[in-house]
């Protein structure tokens, strides 16, 4: 404003220069924020990916069986990079076929919860009415149910097994994506090509699988990273308190052990450290992708 | 065009068809006591001003109406009532024997879905058609309608123009070669020479296949163009019904008189007032607060009465005459 005054130009013209400067500004805001999540979630992306060789390739990369035994309680270096438990089980194999149970319960419970959420959404948004009253009624009831201590229960009742915990939390964890999708479908029925499709003769299933569901994958695919994340952290967590499968090496367990047998209480911190941090990295980057995503979503439908 | 008109046999009757919404200000009447015969290899168009009426109808064949819609009367096609059909039986008949193109085709296809795809899609699925025949077949008709070559196959439908998004939905429709298409509104969101162009080349694929057309349009001069006979539609009644030329050359309801002096060549003048409540229409003849030759009479609703004198000069029998909703004739 100052220049308009001294050097007598018009306002317009000073607005105009304001303008175009603010516009420049927001621009470059927008691709410094675009670069960043980009960024970001290119971290998460790397982080995940070694993640996932390690669990396919663990047995080429594992230095040792994590069940042979050499000198307990090893300091990290040396021929144990990672050191060794109580038992002389080197740390870093274990951890390394840890990574295989851990993703696979995590990646079982979570696809288990998606499909199941996935249907039960599109169901209830596509037919609506009696059918959306019944399947939202019934995900409030499961929303209702305390996860963890239900899990706990039935583990403790059952033979502790992953394959156990992986389909119960499945059969838990379906809720939220049942309501983000059903609240994508109740969007997506309404478009014209819903509309024409049925026009044209195509049955409500065919409707559903072939028009309805791909135009909704972009608020699934981030709701399956997420909840990848949080049946780790639960896999951990019941490991943790003793009811995961014994026989089998995961993180959650590997901490368990460290807890159980003195690791603790002993001051062995690279122990339980490790497999603490792997757990944290694990779910961190799926966590990054995810939300990486949802926030592309959401810059899209601002530019709609 | 109109010379398979006379000795025609009907494909499509409606008798009566009323449609009501059921709505927080009241119960909308959309269409009242609709009747109309759609005859084979003969084009009609629906016309009237926006919000007559016309769409409802054309969904209400279709069994595409809101759960909120009430519906009466009957549409007879191939000696079954298509109102009291379930929704198996209907999406059986839905674009395989009454297919429908609906207006603003850049939003009827799916985003995501190659265009090629979507065409073959109806084969593959309806019929169990083989890929690769389907395909074959999908092209031939995207070819046919000026789309050719394999690249625009395999495009989407935001990378299409609108022109060439509503050639692939007249596509999908008719691939199946359905005896009945109803094109609501085709030429919305087109502008004036393509929409000529597109409509053509639907009344050529349709002729080739023998099939009727339902036009729904508020474009007087396509429906002119194209159509054999036109339906004037005013606030969910059909006012004047006849062949297309006459009603053009001599309308006979004021209503659709004052449409016609609307268009720019005529004169380009608005019909007075604005159309009434369908939520409290007139109980008389809906158009008397807007007539010019109103009088005490019409205060009562007027029937549909037939004026012999127009058809018989044309020579057709008794089915295709001029039928018109008002106490002047």
């Amino acid at each position: 404003m100052e220049c308009c005054k001294k050097e007598g130009c018009g306002i317009e013209c000073c607005n105009m220069e304001g303008r175009r400067t603010k516009r420049i500004l927001m621009a470059l805001c927008s691709a410094g924020s675009d670069l960043r999540a980009q960024k970001i979630s290119l971290v998460g992306l790397l982080l995940f990916l070694s993640f996932v060789l390690m669990a396919v390739f663990s047995l080429q990369l594992a230095p040792y069986d994590p069940w042979i035994r050499f000198e307990p309680y090893l300091l990290p270096g040396g021929e144990h990079i990672l050191g060794t438990n109580d038992l002389g089980n080197d740390i870093l194999s274990e951890l390394i076929y840890g990574t295989r149970v851990s993703l696979i319960v995590g990646f079982a419970a979570a696809l288990l919860a998606t499909i199941t959420g996935t249907i039960v959404g599109l169901l209830a948004g596509y037919y609506r009415g009696m059918t959306d009253e019944i399947l939202m009624g019934i995900t409030d009831i499961f929303l209702m149910i305390p996860q963890i201590p239900l899990i706990i229960v039935i583990a403790s009742f059952l033979r502790p097994s992953f394959w156990l915990v992986a389909i119960l939390m499945g059969a838990l964890w379906w809720t939220s994506t049942a309501r983000v999708v059903r609240s994508k479908t109740l969007q997506v029925r309404e478009n014209g090509f819903v509309q024409a499709a049925r026009a044209l003769g195509f049955s409500d299933f065919h409707i559903i699988f072939t028009d309805v569901l791909p135009n909704t994958i972009h608020v699934i695919a981030p709701k399956f990273l997420l909840s990848i994340a949080s049946a780790m952290i639960a896999e951990a967590s019941i490991s943790f308190l003793g009811l995961g499968d014994p026989t089998m090496k995961s993180w959650g367990t590997m901490i368990n052990f460290a807890f159980t047998r003195g690791g603790f209480i002993n001051g062995y911190w690279w122990w339980y450290l490790t497999p603490g941090l792997c757990i944290t990295l694990f779910v961190l980057c799926v966590v990054l992708m995810g939300f990486a995503w949802e926030e592309q979503e959401q810059e899209y439908r601002r530019l709609e | 065009m109109s010379a398979i008109l006379a000795d025609a046999a009907p494909i499509l009757q409606i008798e009566d068809l009323s449609v009501s919404f059921d709505t927080a200000a009241g119960q909308v009447k959309a269409a009242e006591n609709v009747s109309f015969v759609l005859h084979r290899g003969e084009t009609l168009a629906l016309v009237g001003e926006t919000g007559c009426g016309k769409s409802v109808v054309a969904s209400s064949i279709m069994q595409l109406l809101p759960g909120n819609a009430h519906i009466q009367g009957r549409a007879v096609y191939a000696g079954r009532d298509l109102l009291g059909l379930d929704e198996r039986e209907m999406s059986r008949i839905r674009g395989s024997e009454i297919a429908i193109v609906f207006q603003n085709p850049s939003l009827a296809l799916n985003p995501i879905i190659r265009v090629g795809d979507q065409v073959a899609e109806m084969l593959r699925v309806r019929k169990g058609a083989a890929a690769v025949e389907a395909m074959q077949k999908a092209r031939d008709m995207l070819s046919g309608l000026g789309l050719q070559g394999e690249k625009k196959m395999r495009m989407y439908p935001f990378q299409f123009s609108g022109g060439m998004n509503q050639r692939v939905m007249i596509a999908a429709s008719m691939i199946l070669s359905p005896r009945i298409i109803i094109a609501d509104e085709p030429s919305k969101g087109l502008d004036g020479a393509l929409a000529k162009e597109v409509m053509a080349e639907m009344a050529r694929i349709k002729n080739q296949s023998g099939a009727s057309l339902l036009l729904i349009t508020h474009d007087l001069n396509l429906a002119r163009d194209i159509s054999d006979r036109m339906a004037v539609m005013y606030c969910g009644e059909i006012v004047e019904i006849g062949r297309s030329e006459e009603i053009f050359n001599k309308p006979l309801h004021p209503y659709t008189a004052a449409l016609l002096d609307c268009l720019p060549e005529r004169g380009f003048q608005p019909i007075p007032g604005s159309s009434p409540s369908m939520i409290n229409p007139p109980s008389g003849c809906k158009f008397l607060p807007r007539c010019p030759k109103g009088s005490e009479r019409c205060n009562r609703m007027p029937g549909m009465a037939t004026v012999e004198g127009m058809s018989t000069a044309f020579g057709s029998s008794e089915s295709i005459g001029r039928e018109v909703r008002c106490w002047l004739y």
